[in-house]
């Protein structure tokens, strides 16, 4: 499955890999893999050259996985889906100059969804750095506002403790991407130093626990609330919270709503379940958002596609934030009970905080008025043209619960995450804060690698899939089983919407009626293609995809008339979001 | 364009009583007022390695906060060094600014200081020659002091706050200014008080 030393006879296989073990260091490259063996990393995604090469050489000798990706935001894709889906650091590598720069939209995304990840690029030797040698760029510059930490290595004694540092650092608090630059003399430089245990930087501090008062000040406030709502954001997810949380809202039977990057977090078969809120969220969260007076919000950034406008977010509410991250408080929504500590600790702490269930029982009843006021439904008059929510739908009924689903940016991740049941957290892969299309090829095949004997299905939109499409090649080679869905609709349809929402319908660059036959190229790469069109079609085509031993690919050309409701107006009222077109206008 | 779904359209539903200003506060009787903008001093330790003015110049520019000067400089302590960090942000702005620059792994600590605290700012002021007398005079009325003379030119030193020194050049207006390099406010705390035990 994955490329590294040629094939050794069996039984001289693992006495092989003992010795590379303990073979001392001597060389920089050589500690950089070794501080990622030591770090505990599995895989790497990457694409090789020049400045890169005395890193992949000491490859050669070591167990870790490469995965040789066909673009380098491919690589930085994987790695950041497989962060979400095994909870530890990905790694991705890439050269210089360009190498580098092609890397820097999966860093970007990885930044604003606090996923793990930790990225390795090769640089010109220290002498050159500045001169603007060849396929040189200021790699640490360019990235440093999109990371955690940019690191530049200077020092082959030192560089394997860099890689080490980075990676604790990725994967502690609020987890995020890293980056360490290597020159290529640094990687090359002879050295017998052993890269020591990796830990964060001395000036990185975590608090696990909010302080006990400001928790019993917060769920004094919980417990007298007549509205509560506990928001349940990716953060929940990354602090492994997701029982923690179960049981608490359970307990105290407060209604949860989840953002979407907390997809998973609370499952949507649950009856206290609202599922999402914000943009494209269900009516009934909106509603519950709007009209709660006690805002339990765990590991939310309160994204603006969340919130609409901040004026009327939550407007009645008292809000409880709880974060990891101090800088996260009050950025966006102002807390009135700040809770600074893990998702998992602080719901702990809350727990045997609570003086009492609130007395909610008329809210709950009004949250279940609204789920049947405002169902999650689509219009499907005689079923043709193909509906691209039934597709999903249908999908969703024959998956077993932990299938994971990663998507591309537009109108099919919209309905992926809303007609999707989800019920269990790192099912849900997608690019939230920067909203990168072409997220969805790479980013299955960093999940399938993760969780190997999950479901991977990813619904893409025609425009996304053609971002990356060169990443089925890397499905096909490591055969990985994968069922990619392009909800094809022959257009930018996201962007196509909004033109015929707020543009008058001035349909500028967003058709693509000439978007090449996905089933084909599918077949053209060596992976199986099917071709969908009509409702009665769909379970069997979804069946074979899944049957087939690798990866396979549905063009379901759906119909292109479809949009996406509900809908709350970019910087609007949640409480006023949209049900049709004509309510567009009304707001 | 096909259809949509079913329930009440916008204005037939349950609204809330409450707002929320522009910065995320809930709109009552304690907190009805906006935030005025007001002048903060922050001062910050930061490890004394390549790159880490860019890192926290970068933050500033990035997260839109008006920042009206930073200066930087050694410590004794080798591996650290002293950032002096002047903006002008209504209270929320200035609460993330503190805790985004926490967050930057190179930086040690970060406090804002005392509006009592000790500020000073070095102005260097090249002027025109011919009347070196008056201008030594315009110089002590500031507590400064000419530091370099040719028949062309003088150049004065001052130390100071800032309005002071904006009075400062001001006045060496009428003898032809040439040339003013300013160094932007260096700030620490009245008393015993360190940043070290500080928080
Ligand atoms: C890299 C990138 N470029 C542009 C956009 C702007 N954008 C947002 S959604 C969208 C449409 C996506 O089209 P497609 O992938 O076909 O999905 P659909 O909306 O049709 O389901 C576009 C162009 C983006 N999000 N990412």
């Amino acid at each position: 499955m994955s490329e590294h030393a040629p094939p050794a006879e069996d039984d001289t296989a693992d006495e092989q890999s003992a010795d590379a073990e303990q073979a001392p260091v001597t060389t920089g490259a050589q500690s950089v893999v070794r501080a990622l063996e030591n770090a505990g990393a599995e895989y790497i995604f990457g694409v090789q050259g020049g400045a890169i090469m005395p890193v992949y050489d000491a490859l050669y000798d070591s167990d870790l996985n490469h995965v040789t990706m066909a673009h380098e935001q491919g690589a930085s894709h994987a790695a950041d889906a497989f962060g979400i889906v095994s909870g530890k650091p990905g790694v991705c590598f890439a050269t210089s100059g360009p190498g580098a720069t092609n890397l820097v939209t999966g860093i970007a995304d990885a930044n604003m969804d606090s996923d793990p990840m930790i990225a390795l690029t090769g640089q010109v030797p220290t002498e050159f750095v500045g001169n603007d040698a060849f396929q040189e760029t200021d790699t640490v510059g360019i990235t440093q506002p999109v990371t955690k930490e940019s690191y530049f290595a200077s020092d082959s004694d030192t560089v394997g403790d860099d890689v080490g540092e980075a990676f604790a650092l990725a994967d502690a608090g609020r987890q995020g991407p890293t980056l360490v630059d290597l020159p290529k003399d640094i990687t090359q430089g002879e050295t017998d130093v052993e890269p020591g245990e990796a830990t964060t930087p001395d000036t990185y501090e975590v608090q696990e626990e909010a302080d006990d008062e400001d928790v019993q000040e917060a769920a004094e406030a919980l417990a007298a609330a007549d509205r509560p709502v506990i928001l349940s954001g990716g953060g929940v997810i990354k602090a492994d919270a997701s029982s923690a949380l179960r049981e608490f809202a359970t307990e105290y039977e407060i209604p949860v709503i989840t953002t979407m990057p907390g997809i998973g977090s609370f499952p949507e078969d649950h009856e206290l379940s609202l599922e999402w809120a914000g943009m494209h969220g269900t009516g009934y969260a909106n509603m519950a958002i709007s009209n709660t007076d006690c805002l339990l919000a765990i590991g939310t950034r309160f994204d603006d596609r969340l919130t609409g406008g901040v004026d009327s977010f939550a407007p009645d509410a008292e809000v409880i934030h709880v974060d990891i991250d101090p800088a996260e408080i009050s950025k966006n929504i102002y807390a009135d009970y700040p809770l600074i500590g893990d998702a998992r600790e602080v719901l702990r702490q809350l727990f045997d905080a609570m003086p009492r269930a609130p007395d909610a029982d008329e809210w709950r009843e009004q949250c279940q008025t609204w789920k049947s006021e405002y169902p999650m439904t689509y219009d499907t008059p005689d079923d043709e043209p193909l509906k691209p929510q039934y597709v999903v739908e249908t999908f969703s009924d024959v998956t077993p619960d932990d299938t994971i689903v990663c998507t591309g940016v537009g109108q099919h991740q919209m309905w992926a995450s809303q007609f999707w049941e989800y019920t269990e957290p790192r099912t849900w892969v997608s690019s939230h804060g920067l909203g990168t299309m072409g997220y969805g090829v790479p980013a299955a095949i960093g999940a399938k690698l993760a969780a190997p004997d999950q479901e991977v299905v990813c619904f893409d939109g025609d425009g996304s899939f053609l971002m990356t499409v060169q990443g089925l090649s890397v499905a096909v080679r490591e055969q990985l089983d994968i069922t990619y869905v392009v909800l094809n609709n022959e257009a930018v349809g996201m962007v196509r919407q909004w033109q015929d929402g707020f543009y008058e319908g001035r349909r500028m660059a967003s058709e693509y009626p000439w978007i090449p036959q996905f089933d084909k190229l599918a077949e053209a790469f060596g992976a199986r293609g099917f071709r969908l069109e009509a409702q009665e079609n769909v379970e069997e085509t979804i069946q074979a995809a899944r049957e087939y031993d690798g990866p396979s690919v549905i063009d379901a050309h759906i119909d292109p008339g479809e949009n996406v409701f509900p809908m709350v107006p970019s910087g609007g009222d949640n409480g006023k979001f949209a049900l049709k077109e004509d309510h567009l206008e009304e707001l | 364009m096909t259809g949509g779904m079913p329930g009440p359209s916008p204005h037939d539903r349950m609204q809330p009583e409450g707002r929320r200003n522009s910065q995320g506060i809930r709109i009552d009787p304690e907190a009805e007022a906006t935030h005025e903008p007001r002048q903060a001093v922050l001062s910050a330790l930061v490890k004394h390695k390549p790159g880490v003015l860019s890192e926290v110049s970068a933050l500033f520019s990035r997260r839109q906060f008006n920042i009206e000067s930073l200066t930087v400089g050694p410590t004794v302590d080798a591996d650290t060094a002293r950032m002096t960090i002047l903006i002008e942000e209504p209270e929320p702005g200035i609460d993330q600014a503190k805790k985004q620059l926490r967050k930057l792994v190179p930086v040690i600590e970060v406090t804002e200081l005392d509006p009592t605290a000790l500020r000073r700012e070095l102005a260097l002021i090249k002027v025109g020659g011919e009347k070196p007398d008056d201008v030594n005079a315009v110089a002590e009325m500031y507590d400064g002091q000419a530091v370099d003379a040719s028949t062309e030119s003088v150049t004065v030193e001052i130390t100071g706050s800032k309005q002071k020194i904006d009075a400062a050049v001001e006045a060496f207006k009428q003898f032809d200014v040439q040339e003013v390099v300013r160094t932007g406010a260096a700030a620490l705390e009245r008393g015993p008080r360190t940043l070290n035990k500080h928080d």
